[in-house]
């Protein structure tokens, strides 16, 4: 590290050399790892590493946990932070099928639906079935159908791939509407649950469906960081980076290629069965239409691909853009004095969200996530340039 | 036998505007490697200019005559695509050259987004005519053979030869001008062409504008048929699967995979369809790819997938 007073003229420190020495420096160096020595292996390749990270995520925690309940209100619940919490689950799942094992899928909704279906017919149908156990369930069911649509993966890649499992998507779609057995012969075809409780605990208010989600997904979380970081997710970056490769060296491509199938479908299996239960409380098939898959690739893309953190920055962003274009559009138009109908809103948040879009993918392709991290170099560099 | 013939014919005809569509995703494909999601909203984009043109223009020249208005409203729709196409060139594509292929298919889904929002404030979001003397009456065909005849849409008909025709007619363009061979260059390997002078951006903006100008006639034939209305959006995702059974390169295989789908579909809607409970045509198409996918993996006429390691 130079000291401040041996920087050369064009990178002055601001507070001018006459505090240059270590000491100066060292006080306004809050991000580093100066001084932090791993003692031993498991220390040194833990996830959070520097100090600060694991403050600053303990923090988040508490926060998440004690104070946005007390500081938040219902709408915020509703409509910001549930939605928040059950997405970033299902992108997470997605960014390990497409991000860690780069097997582009098109067919999320459709797994999203399975979970959801598949936990509510186990709640239904069998008397005293635990909340938790049904979704997970759904889940179990979700990494059947994820395995069984996954198989073209072996043969197929790419764009076709894509394609091919918009197959699923349209077939699930198909099946929920017309196999009645699914909704429990449910005359309106769409299907409600209520009165949901955890080992005893109602979650009927927004707050404990918030902290239900949270505990979930949090859990999910972990799981899934420590999973990309084992050998397993190794096997998945190399299938993702190159197949023909990884095959060669002695990565069993369908070994890693349907567990990663399942392992996606299964988290976004249990993020459908969350959001039919959780957020929606009754639900037809299309709720779970193409339009939530295009959405989940969406969160994933500008949150970066195979990035844990980054699905939860696609899904922050993609969860708030709309609600805040809602609210900022009429506002700005009654600024400037012109009354915007409601159908010109909903046209020009398409196209503001469009154009948001193809903006993101120019300025950073590698989304939310790279931006972090380069925020993060730079700040245990700071307040030097370099 | 006669309704099955009707069912396959009818079938034919539905695939040929099912490979109308899918022939803007090739032509993108292509030549700028790019696999166009907003090739639906193009479709709608380009009908809906062409419907309201088509009105506001004799409104606007104070005219009357039905055929002149139609014509004058496809040039001016068509120098909108060409317009639209060079201003995706210029501020989207250019930037995002070398980019994975995901990245250019989500921009691509933003573009989508975009225009379907953009063409909606510009033209309005009600359902609009166009008119341009497609009839509209069925024929009956082979009475003597078949009671009753063989039902045979005039429309789909009419339609079926305009696709035909514009397939011929780009083939042709690839084959035997130089501006078709350079675009064939493009799509073999864009540095070669770059290093003997072709222009990557004309290029492009030359195929965005001849995908808008498919575009712009399915959305004719589709506007004429259905009405122009958002719903002529979804009809590309009833295309994709013609993309991909075809090979995302080939254009006889768009044609030929669109005669399948289409073939595909209604027979196994009328014959499959009652024993599953209905409406399997949604998902029929799909399903088919996925398996001719697993016993050839780049469809049918498309080019193999090489890997080097």
């Amino acid at each position: 590290m130079r000291r401040a007073g041996s920087a050369g003229p064009l990178h002055e420190p601001p507070w001018g050399a006459a505090t240059s020495g270590s000491v100066g420096a060292q006080f306004l160096m809050i991000y580093r790892e100066n001084g932090q020595f791993k003692t031993s292996y498991s220390s040194d390749q833990q996830v959070f590493a520097i100090a600060q990270d694991r403050w600053g995520i303990l923090l988040l925690l508490v926060f998440a946990v004690v104070g946005v309940p007390l500081l938040a209100d219902e709408y915020m619940f509703r409509a910001i932070l549930i939605p928040f919490l059950i997405l970033s689950l299902a992108a997470l799942g997605l960014n390990i099928l497409v991000g860690y094992c780069g097997q582009v899928s098109l067919g999320t909704g459709a797994f999203m639906a399975v979970g959801a279906y598949a936990a509510y017919n186990f709640m239904v149908r069998i008397d005293g079935m635990p909340l938790l156990a049904a979704i997970l369930l759904g889940g179990l069911c979700a990494t059947v159908v994820g395995v069984l649509f996954g198989i073209p993966s072996l043969r197929i890649k790419g764009l076709y791939l894509a394609v091919a499992t918009l197959a699923a998507q349209f077939f699930v779609d198909w099946a929920f509407l017309r196999i009645s057995w699914f909704t429990n012969n449910s005359t309106s075809g769409s299907v409600s649950v209520w009165g949901l409780e955890v080992l005893g605990f109602s979650i009927a208010t927004p707050q404990a469906k918030y902290l239900f989600c949270l505990a979930i997904l949090v859990v999910f979380a972990i799981l899934a960081k420590n999973l990309v970081r084992s050998h397993i997710g190794r096997e998945w970056m190399a299938i993702r980076d190159m197949d023909v490769a990884a095959a060669v060296v002695g990565i069993r491509p369908v070994y890693a290629k349907l567990t990663a199938f399942a392992v996606s479908s299964f988290i976004v299996g249990v993020a459908g069965a969350l959001w039919g239960f959780v957020h929606l409380g009754s639900w037809e098939p299309a709720a779970f239409s193409i339009d939530r898959s295009f959405q989940l690739l969406f969160m994933i893309i500008i949150g970066g691909l195979g990035s844990i953190m980054g699905s939860f920055f696609g899904a922050a962003f993609i969860v708030i853009l709309p609600i805040f274009l809602n609210q900022a559009l009429p506002a700005l138009g009654g600024l400037v004095g012109i009354d915007i109908s409601t159908a010109m809103v909903a046209h020009t948040e398409l196209m503001i969200f469009g154009g948001l879009i193809v903006f993101f993918l120019i300025v950073e392709p590698h989304g939310l996530a790279k931006l972090w991290s380069m925020g993060k170099e730079k700040m245990r560099l700071w307040p030097f340039p370099h | 036998m006669g309704f099955f013939l009707e069912t396959l014919i009818g079938g034919l005809m539905a695939g040929m505007l099912y490979s109308l569509i899918a022939l803007g995703f090739v032509l993108i494909f292509k030549a700028s490697g790019v696999f166009n999601f907003a090739q639906g909203a193009m479709v709608l984009f380009a009908a809906l200019a062409m419907a309201r043109f088509s009105e506001w223009i004799p409104q606007a020249l104070g005219f009357d005559n039905k055929v002149l208005g139609n014509v004058l409203a496809f040039a001016a729709a068509l120098l909108l695509m060409v317009v639209v196409a060079w201003i995706i060139e210029r501020f989207v594509l250019r930037k995002l050259v070398n980019q994975e292929a995901i990245t250019l298919l989500m921009v691509t889904l933003g573009i989508a987004y975009f225009l379907d929002g953009f063409g909606q404030t510009l033209f309005g979001s009600d359902i609009y005519k166009i008119d341009i003397g497609l009839p509209k009456e069925p024929m009956f065909l082979f009475e003597s053979v078949f009671p009753g005849g063989m039902l045979v849409s005039k429309e789909d008909l009419y339609a079926a030869a305009i696709a035909a025709a514009l397939v011929i007619s780009l083939s042709l363009f690839f084959q035997y001008t130089s501006t078709g061979r350079a675009l064939r260059a493009v799509a073999d390997d864009h540095q070669a062409a770059q290093s003997i002078g072709i222009s990557l951006s004309r290029i492009w903006v030359i195929v965005w504008s001849v995908a808008g100008f498919v575009a712009l006639v399915a959305g004719m034939i589709w506007g004429s048929k259905l009405g122009v209305q958002f719903s002529l959006s979804l009809v590309a995702l009833k295309a994709l699967p013609v993309v991909i059974l075809g090979g995302l390169t080939s254009v006889p295989g768009a044609i030929i995979g669109g005669l399948i789908i289409g073939v595909g579909e209604k027979l196994s809607e009328v014959y499959i369809g009652p024993m599953l409970g209905g409406g399997i045509e949604i998902w029929f198409g799909y399903v088919l790819v996925l398996f001719v996918l697993l016993v050839r993996p780049q469809g049918l006429f498309g080019e193999k997938i090489i890997d080097r390691v």
